[in-house]
C-alpha cells in the first residue's frame, strides 16, 4: 500500500514563497483581502514561517514551510463529530467539504495550526474564475479546509499509470509545491517504498518529524543540518 | 418556615396566587424590555447565518470566541438549578421549598439558551443535523469518538429531564389555577399543564415517587453534562485544555455560577414579588452558606489547576498561563479571582452578608467572573498556539455582542412569562412543609402520612371539583 509522504529540506529553502503561490493556484484557494488578512483569516495551505536569530545586525531568519503534516495519530480526526476530517487507506489525512459542519474543533486541535477556515463564501471576481482548477472544487462559506497533498494530482497520477497498465512510480505524481521549488527543497512520494526519493531523504541523518515530541506520526519530514529542530521560542 | 405554622393552606394559596392575579407593571415592563433584546438576538444571529460566520472576529488560530464562551456559561447556569433543587430535595432540606421552583424554571430556560449556542457558533447552521445520531443515506454514523457528539446525548439528556423535573411539581399548582381560572383560554392552558389532576391519594403518591426518582436521577446527568463540556477542551491535545481537574473544576463551577444566578433572581422576586414571607431570612442565609462553600471550593480548584501547570514548566503550557497571569490576560485573570474568591468570601463570611441584598450582589459579580473564567479558558489557550509563528489575537465583533445581550434578553423573557403565567413558588409543597412544621409541633405524625401528602388528606384538595 502507498503511503503518501513529504521531506522538506530546510537547508535548502529560501523562503521565496513559490509554493504559497502555486499551492494556492493550483488548489483554488481564496484570496480573502487585505482587511480579512489582517485578521488572521489568510487561508494560506502552506506558510513560510520566519523564525529569527541572533541580535541585531547580526541577525539570521530561518525559513521553515509549514503545511498539513498528514498525521498519522492526526489530533484533528477524532474530534469532527461528522467525520468531515479522516484518514484514508493511502495515508492522506482527508477532508470532505461536504459532510463539514463548521464547529471548527479539527483547527483548534491540530498542534501545528495548518488548518484555514472559510470564514466566508469564496469570491473569484472576474477573470480569476477563469484560472480555477477545474480538478478542485471550489469550498463553500463554513467549511474547513488544508493542504491535501495535492490529492487531485495523486489521482491523476494513479489514472495515467492505469492506463498505461503499470504501477505508479515514484517522481508520478508531484505536488504543486515540490513542482515550484526553484531550490528543490521538497521530494513526495511513498514512504512505504524504500527506494522512492522521499525516503531516502527521511533517512537521511538530518530528518526530523515537527513537534515531534507529541507523536503525532507526521507524513511530512524536515531536513535540517543545523542545531535547531524545535523551533524556538 | 415555623413562624407561621398556623397559617391555613387556603390562605396560603391566597396569598401565593393572589399576587399571580394582580398585574405588576414592573414584571411587564420587564417582559417589554426583554422581548425588545430577543429581537436584538434574532436579529445578529439571522444576519450571520446571511452574511456568513466571517462576521464575528474569530480568526486563525483563535477559532472559538464568544459563542462557545456563552454556551460554557450557560449551561453553567443551568446548573442551578435541576441540581440544586434536586440535592435539598434528596437531603430533605425544609428551607428548599420557596426556592425549587425559580431554580428549575432557571434551570430549563439557560439549558435552551445554552444548547443553542453551539448551533449559533456553527460554520454551517442550516446542516447542524449532521451532528444528530442518525445514519445518512450511505450508513454513515457521526462520529462517536467526538467529544461534541457527546454533548449533544448529554444535553438533550438534560434538557428533557430538567423539563420532567420542572413539569411534575408543577401539576398540582396547574390544578390549583385551573380551578381558579374563569372558563376560557385561560383555564384550557391550565387544564392541559394539570394533566387532570384531582388531588387523589393515588395521584399524590404517583407524583411524589416520579419527583423522587427525577431528583435522584436528575444529579448525575447535571455532574455528566458539565464534565462533558469540559471534555470538549480537556480531550484535545491544546496547551491550557488539556487537564484531567477540568471535568470536576467545571461542575463546580457550574453549580457555583448555578447559585449566583439563583440568589440574583430569589432577591428579585422577593421583592418584585413581595414574597418576603416565602423567601425569609433563613432562606438567604442558607442558600448565601452554599454559595460561600462553592466560592472556596472553586478557588481550591483555580489554585490547584494553576500550580501544577506553573509547577511542571513544560513549555507550551507554561506560555498559555504566562500570557494568564502575567501577559495580555492579567487583568481579566485577577479581576476574576477577586469577584469569584476574595469578595464573596468576604461578604458572604459574615450572617450580615447572607441577606438578600448583598447576596444577589456578590452573584452579580461572580457571574462576571465565571463569565471571565470561561472567556479565560477559551481564549488564550488558542491564542498561544504551540508553534510560536501563529500567535494570535481575538476581538468580538458587534454581531457576537449583540447575540450574547440578546441571549440575556430571551432568558429574561422566558422567566418573566413563566413567572406571569404560574407560581414561582411551588404552592403545594409550600403548604406541605406548613403542615409538616405544624404536624412536628403536634407530635411528629407526618412520616406515617407517606403515601399522600397531608395537603391531600386535609385541604380542600386542588381540582377536587370538575374542571
Amino acid at each position: 500500500m502507498t503511503r503518501w509522504g513529504m521531506a522538506i529540506d530546510l537547508d535548502r529553502c529560501t523562503g521565496c514563497e513559490a509554493c504559497v503561490v502555486a499551492c494556492a493556484a493550483e488548489n483554488n484557494i481564496q484570496t480573502v483581502g487585505e482587511e480579512q488578512a489582517r485578521e488572521g483569516r489568510a487561508m494560506h495551505w502552506l506558510r513560510i514561517e520566519r523564525y529569527y536569530e541572533g541580535e541585531f545586525p547580526n541577525v539570521r531568519t530561518r525559513f521553515m514551510p509549514v503545511l498539513c503534516q498528514h498525521c498519522g495519530a492526526a489530533p484533528c480526526e477524532p474530534v469532527c463529530p461528522v467525520y468531515a476530517t479522516y484518514h484514508n487507506p493511502e495515508g492522506l489525512n482527508a477532508m470532505v467539504y461536504s459532510r463539514c459542519i463548521g464547529t471548527r474543533f479539527c483547527a483548534n486541535n491540530c498542534p501545528y495550526t495548518v488548518r484555514v477556515f472559510n470564514w466566508f463564501d469564496a469570491e473569484f471576481p472576474a477573470p480569476l474564475e477563469s484560472q480555477l482548477n477545474p480538478d478542485v472544487s471550489v469550498r463553500p462559506g463554513g467549511v474547513m479546509e488544508k493542504c491535501t497533498f495535492c490529492v487531485q494530482r495523486i489521482q491523476a497520477g494513479k489514472d495515467e499509470a492505469a492506463q498505461a497498465e503499470r504501477e505508479v512510480a515514484d517522481g508520478d505524481v508531484k505536488t504543486a509545491c515540490q513542482q515550484s521549488c526553484p531550490t528543490k527543497a521538497i521530494a513526495f512520494g511513498d514512504l512505504d517504498d524504500p527506494d522512492s526519493e522521499v525516503s531516502r531523504w527521511a533517512e537521511s541523518p538530518r530528518s526530523f518529524s515537527l513537534l515531534g515530541d507529541l507523536d503525532t506520526r507526521p507524513g511530512v519530514v524536515y531536513l535540517s543540518g543545523s542545531e535547531w529542530r524545535e523551533p524556538p521560542e | 418556615m415555623t413562624d407561621r405554622p398556623q397559617t391555613s393552606a387556603k390562605a396560603l394559596d391566597g396569598e401565593l396566587l393572589g399576587r399571580l392575579d394582580r398585574r405588576r407593571p414592573g414584571l411587564l415592563l420587564g417582559s417589554l424590555a426583554s422581548g425588545a433584546l430577543v429581537l436584538v438576538f434574532f436579529y445578529c444571529w439571522g444576519y450571520q447565518i446571511a452574511n456568513g460566520i466571517g462576521v464575528t472576529g474569530i480568526n486563525r488560530p483563535v477559532f472559538w470566541g464568544f459563542y462557545i464562551i456563552n454556551f460554557v456559561f450557560w449551561i453553567g447556569i443551568s446548573h442551578a438549578g435541576t441540581l440544586i433543587s434536586a440535592i435539598l430535595r434528596v437531603t430533605n432540606a425544609e428551607w428548599r421549598r420557596p426556592v425549587t421552583r425559580s431554580a428549575e424554571a432557571i434551570t430549563l430556560f439557560a439549558l435552551a439558551i445554552g444548547g443553542l449556542f453551539p448551533l449559533i457558533h456553527l460554520g454551517r447552521v442550516t446542516i447542524f443535523y449532521y451532528m444528530v445520531p442518525y445514519p445518512n443515506s450511505r450508513m454513515l454514523w457521526p462520529n462517536f469518538r467526538s467529544p461534541l457528539v457527546w454533548d449533544i446525548a448529554a444535553i438533550t439528556t438534560y434538557i428533557i429531564g430538567s423539563a420532567l423535573y420542572l413539569f411534575l411539581p408543577l401539576i398540582p399548582d396547574a390544578a390549583v389555577m385551573r380551578d381558579r381560572a374563569a372558563a376560557g383560554l385561560k383555564k384550557r392552558f391550565y387544564a392541559i399543564l394539570a394533566l387532570g389532576w384531582r388531588g387523589t391519594a393515588q395521584q399524590w403518591h404517583s407524583l411524589e415517587w416520579g419527583i423522587r426518582i427525577l431528583a435522584v436521577a436528575i444529579i448525575p446527568v447535571a455532574v455528566s453534562v458539565h464534565t462533558i463540556v469540559s471534555w470538549d477542551f480537556a480531550m484535545t491535545r491544546t496547551p491550557g485544555w488539556k487537564s484531567t481537574i477540568f471535568g470536576p473544576y467545571f461542575v463546580v463551577g457550574a453549580i457555583f455560577s448555578g447559585i449566583a444566578v439563583l440568589m440574583i433572581a430569589m432577591a428579585l422576586l422577593r421583592r418584585g414579588l413581595s414574597l418576603e414571607r416565602f423567601l425569609t431570612d433563613r432562606v438567604f442565609n442558607n442558600l448565601g452558606l452554599l454559595f460561600v462553600t462553592m466560592s472556596l471550593v472553586w478557588g481550591y480548584f483555580t489554585f490547584a489547576e494553576h500550580l501544577t501547570v506553573w509547577y511542571s514548566g513544560d513549555l507550551p503550557e507554561k506560555m498559555v498561563h504566562h500570557v494568564l497571569l502575567h501577559g495580555d490576560f492579567a487583568l481579566p485573570f485577577w479581576t476574576m479571582v477577586v469577584v469569584n474568591l476574595v469578595i464573596p468570601v468576604a461578604v458572604l463570611s459574615f450572617p450580615r452578608g447572607r441577606r438578600p441584598l448583598p447576596t444577589a450582589l456578590v452573584g452579580c459579580g461572580v457571574l462576571v467572573g465565571m463569565w471571565l473564567e470561561r472567556f479565560l479558558i477559551v481564549v488564550p489557550a488558542l491564542s498561544t498556539p504551540r508553534l510560536a509563528y501563529n500567535v494570535g489575537d481575538y476581538l468580538p465583533s458587534w454581531v457576537e455582542v449583540g447575540i450574547m445581550i440578546g441571549a440575556v434578553g430571551v432568558f429574561a423573557c422566558l422567566y418573566f412569562t413563566f413567572t406571569q403565567l404560574l407560581p414561582i413558588v411551588s404552592v403545594w409543597e409550600m403548604r406541605e412543609g406548613w403542615r409538616h412544621a405544624a404536624g412536628g409541633a403536634a407530635g411528629g405524625h407526618v412520616e406515617t402520612a407517606g403515601a399522600a401528602p397531608p395537603s391531600a388528606a386535609a385541604s380542600p384538595a386542588p381540582g377536587g371539583g370538575a374542571a
